[in-house]
């Protein structure tokens, strides 16, 4: 069997608003609502609407046999459904057919797993009950923000209960050996790995529209040869790619969406391929072996690393200074301050702080709200400083409700203390008011227990 | 080459520029300069040039000939008095004032065929024009191939050179006067520059910022305009100059002249609003200028002059030494052509502020920059750099590599570049 596995993900992140120092302790709202409603709808018209409507015709077209997956992280749900409520529906259309798959991340598009379980395990849960609430399918398979990946992440995603991992084919991980089989996690291989075959995902996703490109243009006849190009036993093509891809990344008039109208056909006509969901492929293929990802790989720029998120000081300052809040934040038990974390926890945010973007080219300004990385660290650490400051009193506001209620106690057993000594001290008159007398002091110790108890 | 100003006798970024680039040009074989400069005083740098004093150079130019065969440099001094940054209007006040305390700024000890009175020099224009004489003189003395004029006030000297002796003539733009004036142009200083340039064969910029001022407020044909940018020496010694900080506060330092085109006032007002959030902190203003009183008065009305200093004009040494001690520097320029003066704050590992509005932008990557206007951002950066502490230490780290990496060689090349196209 030979197949092609499409992934697409979508995500928008919430957008901070121009947040200076002198609002923090003063402003907590941090979200610039005009550029994230305008962004989301423009997005919404140019790509998603029409990218969905287009998928939806191809999978009835071909009764099923086209099919593809999506990961569509909680920010961007959140989005859809303050924004563009449309966008919502027209996935939840897709899930209807039965051919679409929808995978597990994290709420945020967040790089917890980079910090632990605890808060990452958090996330995916929370996301698969947003998946399950709209999509009614379970997710089965995970994909990482921004396909981050690592032994160790792997193993956490597999006591988390998922069978299969999307992660990229990077070229220093895999050495000679070929994207185009189905791997495994190197500490558990329970974990089924898919990756991506960047050079033909890339070729859709970053080259359709390159004049430049020796192959330009791209057409779906010379696509589909390259397909059959590969070796006979290799067994599938996985093609993970933003679904902004089509309509924002590569223009509506590049003719994307007619190249992705025709593909299906073009397979059909022309090669042994089918078209699988992830899990269909984890489910059906036979794993050929472990993958070692000692250090975290991910999908980004040639290194294929962290450096685009995590590769300067201010990036790792303000990681550090983020995760280093996240006991206190659930401490709080405030939902506001609970969804503001999420929100400082979405990965683009630190995008912005690359300094990369200096050498390593357009990709990484294009998507900047900011005109330097500089401009980006400060805008966040002012609203860090203020959300840090929020917690602190939340935390605070916590302890306190407490010593008011622990003080209430004492107040009541005091009381009742008095009145039960009252009538001790009214039925035996006279010898008795010696002995209350006496036993003052021990009252008093009384309350100092029950103080420490409670 | 004609220049108004050599250090260390100079008042702002020009005469840096114009030593910088004749060092910059020194290594290139086969190229000689001879280096004209209205007044030389004989402390400046001899290492690469060695430099005639007044009493030496009485404008006998076949004396100065035969020292020009010697040296790479020769250096002719014309006595002068005159600022280059002060504007006729200023001069003459300043004139004035020093003739009513008796004082008298103009020496006339030249000897040579020119008649500089006790009256040259009391004028600009006059000053110039005969500062343009003695270049026609030079001109016909000396054997050259191509003239270069820095600044306007030397452009009237390079056309009389160009006239006398038929040479290419290429006029450095340091700065416009659109730059000096925010907007209120001198006509008659309008004039010089704009006939420097009209007849000049060849213009350089300092920065894309003045190529366009040059070409759109000056009308000039954009193939005759080429930018070359400034660069900056490498740093002196400067563990000597290593100030002991007296105290824990950190520091915000602005250097440069005050006055209108630096956005002196931008600097004040974000210092109020860092200094309402913060007050481990302190701001110095360095310089003087037009506009030092009005600024005094105002941090006093603000109440902040417990936290604000004034040092007066500061140079040479004193500036590394003010950059030794400073947290931020910042420069709010609301006209800049270039600006060297962040360069020296990062070599000395300073994280430097620097306002869109400056050429200097143009090629600096690690330094925060802002709308001249933009006080909000101005105060932000400041705040920035002083509390988030990975931001300081990205912009020594890089900023230093990355000033480092601007040589005065390569400016010199491209200079050098541009005199062939004329000398084959």
């Amino acid at each position: 069997m030979r197949t092609i596995c499409f992934y697409f993900q979508v995500h928008q992140p919430f957008r901070f608003r121009r947040y200076r120092f002198f609002d923090i302790g003063n402003d907590h709202y941090y979200y610039d609502d005009y550029s994230n409603e305008s962004i989301l709808q423009k997005v919404a018209q140019k790509c998603y609407l029409p990218a969905n409507s287009l998928m939806l015709n191809l999978i009835r077209k071909y009764d099923g046999r086209f099919r593809i997956a999506f990961s569509i992280s909680g920010i961007a749900m959140e989005q859809f459904r303050l924004y563009a409520p449309e966008v919502l529906e027209s996935f939840r259309e897709l899930a209807g057919t039965g051919h679409v798959e929808f995978l597990s991340e994290t709420y945020a598009h967040s790089l917890s797993s980079l910090k632990g379980k605890e808060e990452f395990s958090r996330q995916v849960n929370q996301h698969s009950k947003l998946i399950k609430e709209y999509f009614g399918q379970e997710p089965q398979v995970f994909r990482n923000t921004e396909l981050v990946y690592s032994n160790e992440i792997g193993a956490m995603v597999t006591e988390m209960g998922f069978k299969a991992m999307l992660t990229e084919g990077a070229k220093h991980v895999l050495g000679w050996k070929s994207p185009n089989y189905l791997y495994c996690n190197a500490i558990n291989p329970a974990l089924k790995l898919l990756l991506k075959n960047f050079k033909l995902s890339d070729d859709i996703a970053f080259r359709f529209s390159n004049q430049s490109w020796s192959e330009y243009p791209l057409t779906t006849e010379k696509f589909v040869e390259w397909l059959n190009q590969t070796p006979d036993n290799e067994e599938v093509i996985n093609l993970f790619m933003d679904y902004e891809t089509f309509g924002e990344h590569q223009w509506k008039e590049t003719g994307i969406f007619d190249f992705m109208e025709a593909l299906p056909g073009t397979v059909f006509r022309n090669s042994p391929f089918t078209f699988s969901t992830p899990s269909e492929v984890a489910e059906n293929l036979q794993v050929v072996s472990a993958v070692d990802v000692p250090h975290p790989i991910s999908w980004a720029d040639e290194e294929r690393d962290l450096t685009a998120w995590l590769g300067n000081e201010m990036q790792h300052e303000a990681f550090e200074k983020l995760y280093a809040l996240t006991e206190k934040v659930y401490k709080s038990g405030d939902d506001a301050i609970i969804q503001d974390f999420a929100y400082l926890q979405v990965s683009d945010h630190f995008y912005y702080m690359s300094t990369k973007f200096f050498s390593d080219g357009e990709v990484h300004s294009y998507f900047n709200p900011y005109h330097t990385p500089y401009d980006a660290f400060i805008n966040y650490m002012n609203i860090l400083s203020d959300f840090e400051i929020q917690v602190n009193a939340a935390v605070q506001a916590d302890v306190d409700v407490d010593i008011v209620r622990l003080s209430k106690i004492i107040r009541e057993k005091d009381e009742q203390l008095a009145k039960l000594e009252k009538r001790l001290a009214d039925k035996r008159p006279d010898p008795a008011n010696k002995r209350v007398a006496s036993r003052k002091p021990s009252t008093k110790k009384n309350r100092g227990t029950k103080k420490g108890r409670s | 080459m004609f220049g108004w100003e050599f250090p260390p006798h100079i008042s702002g970024g020009l005469g840096t520029a114009c030593y910088g680039l004749t060092r910059g040009m020194a290594s290139i074989s086969g190229l000689e300069i001879l280096f004209v400069v209205p007044k030389a005083y004989g402390d400046e740098d001899q290492s690469r040039v060695r430099l005639l004093g007044a009493g030496d150079v009485s404008l006998d130019i076949r004396k100065v000939k035969e020292h020009q065969y010697l040296q790479d440099l020769s250096y002719i001094e014309i006595h002068s008095n005159l600022l280059p940054y002060t504007s006729p209007e200023e001069y003459e006040e300043l004139v004035n004032k020093a003739e009513h305390q008796g004082e008298r700024l103009v020496h006339t000890s030249m000897g040579g065929k020119l008649s500089f009175t006790g009256k040259y020099g009391k004028n600009l224009y006059e000053e110039i024009a005969n500062y343009a004489v003695v270049a026609g003189e030079v001109a016909l003395k000396y054997d050259f191939d191509i003239i270069h004029s820095h600044d306007w006030l030397t452009y009237p000297a390079g056309i009389a050179a160009k006239r006398a002796s038929g040479k290419p003539l290429v006029i450095h733009v340091h700065a416009t006067d659109f730059d000096r004036s925010g907007g209120k142009v001198n006509p008659t200083v309008f004039e010089i520059e704009k006939m420097g340039m009209h007849l000049a064969d060849k213009i350089i910029a300092v920065s894309n910022l003045t190529r366009k001022t040059v070409i759109e407020k000056y009308g000039i044909d954009p193939d005759k305009v080429e930018t070359v940018y400034n660069a900056v020496d490498p740093l002196p010694d400067h563990e000597k100059l290593k100030l002991k900080r007296g105290i824990n506060d950190k520091v915000v330092t602005f250097l440069g002249r005050i006055t209108l085109q630096k956005g002196p006032e931008y600097f004040v007002q974000a210092a109020h609003k860092v200094l309402q959030k913060m007050d481990n902190v302190r701001f110095v203003m360095a310089g003087s200028g037009e506009l030092l009183e009005k600024m005094i008065h105002w941090t006093a009305s603000l109440g902040i002059s417990d936290r604000f200093h004034f040092t007066g004009f500061l140079k040479g040494d004193d500036v590394f030494r003010m950059f030794s001690i400073s947290d931020v520097y910042v420069m709010p320029s609301v006209s800049e052509p270039f600006g060297i003066s962040p360069l020296e704050a990062m070599q000395s590992n300073v994280p430097s502020i620097i306002s869109y509005q400056s050429g200097v932008a143009e090629i600096l990557k690690h330094a925060f920059k802002v709308d001249f206007w933009d006080v909000d951002a101005l105060a932000d950066a400041i705040y920035g750099i002083l509390n988030y502490p990975s931001l300081a230490r990205m912009f020594k780290k890089y900023g230093v590599q990355e000033v480092n990496d601007m040589k005065w060689e390569n400016s010199g090349k491209k200079v050098y570049d541009i005199y062939r196209e004329f000398v084959k």
